[in-house]
């Protein structure tokens, strides 16, 4: 395995544990309040903070357990890798224009500031695991 | 589900021909062993730059290398 398909394969599984732990967490609270007087920011702050530490940690650790097996091939990556990398970037843009606008359309109707950052969020959490979810099948199922 | 390609190729052939392992051509050509392999399985096709550096690494024209299906006559 390749080091862009490692980061795509951290990336992707950091998600999907970060995304549904903040969404549990936000749930919990909405079931003692209304879901717009939920303080969200802080779980929102920690898990976008968590998502990342944790992706790049995993990276690393992968990757130092990768090179005592390939010591050459560890950190390269080629022009497969690149046409993955833009094929994936372009996938998340939909998702985050998506999202984009879905946050235009709340503020024109003055919709709380919950649903505002929270749509937003899901727009880059979604567009996140797609976008991983298209990496790791172009690099197991093939890019032609 | 990704579309497959219409290209095929004889690299693997050549590769064996010539005795070069995986890694020696991946790395004559400057890619990662597992794009060699992608292009090899036809589930990568390499852009036509890379195409002749392949057909370049084993001193033969892409035609020999490559190959594209003639449309069929109702296509025509």
């Amino acid at each position: 395995m390749v080091y862009e398909e490692r980061n795509a394969w951290s990336g992707l599984l950091v998600g999907a544990v970060v995304i549904t732990a903040y969404v549990i967490i936000v749930l919990q609270r909405a079931s003692e309040r209304p879901v717009t007087e939920v303080d969200w920011l802080p779980p929102m702050l920690w898990t976008i903070g968590i998502g990342i530490v944790a992706t790049i940690a995993i990276s690393i650790v992968w990757g130092i357990v990768a090179g005592a097996n390939d010591p050459d091939g560890v950190g390269r990556s080629d022009v497969r890798d690149r046409d993955i990398s833009r094929m994936g970037s372009r996938v998340e843009q939909s998702f985050v224009v998506i999202a984009g606008l879905g946050v235009i359309a709340l503020c024109a109707v003055g919709a709380d500031v919950f649903w505002i950052a929270n749509t937003m969020f899901a727009g880059f959490a979604v567009s996140a695991m797609v976008g991983s979810i298209a990496r790791v099948v172009a690099y197991r199922r093939g890019l032609v | 589900m990704v579309k497959p390609t219409l290209v095929s190729n004889r690299i693997r052939a050549h590769r064996e021909g010539a005795g070069l392992t995986q890694a020696e051509l991946a790395g004559r050509i400057g890619v990662t062993r597992q794009t060699l392999i992608a292009i090899e399985q036809e589930k990568y096709s390499p852009s036509l730059e890379l195409a002749f550096q392949i057909a370049r690494a084993f001193g033969v024209g892409i035609d020999d290398l490559f190959h594209y299906p003639e449309p069929s006559t109702k296509d025509a």
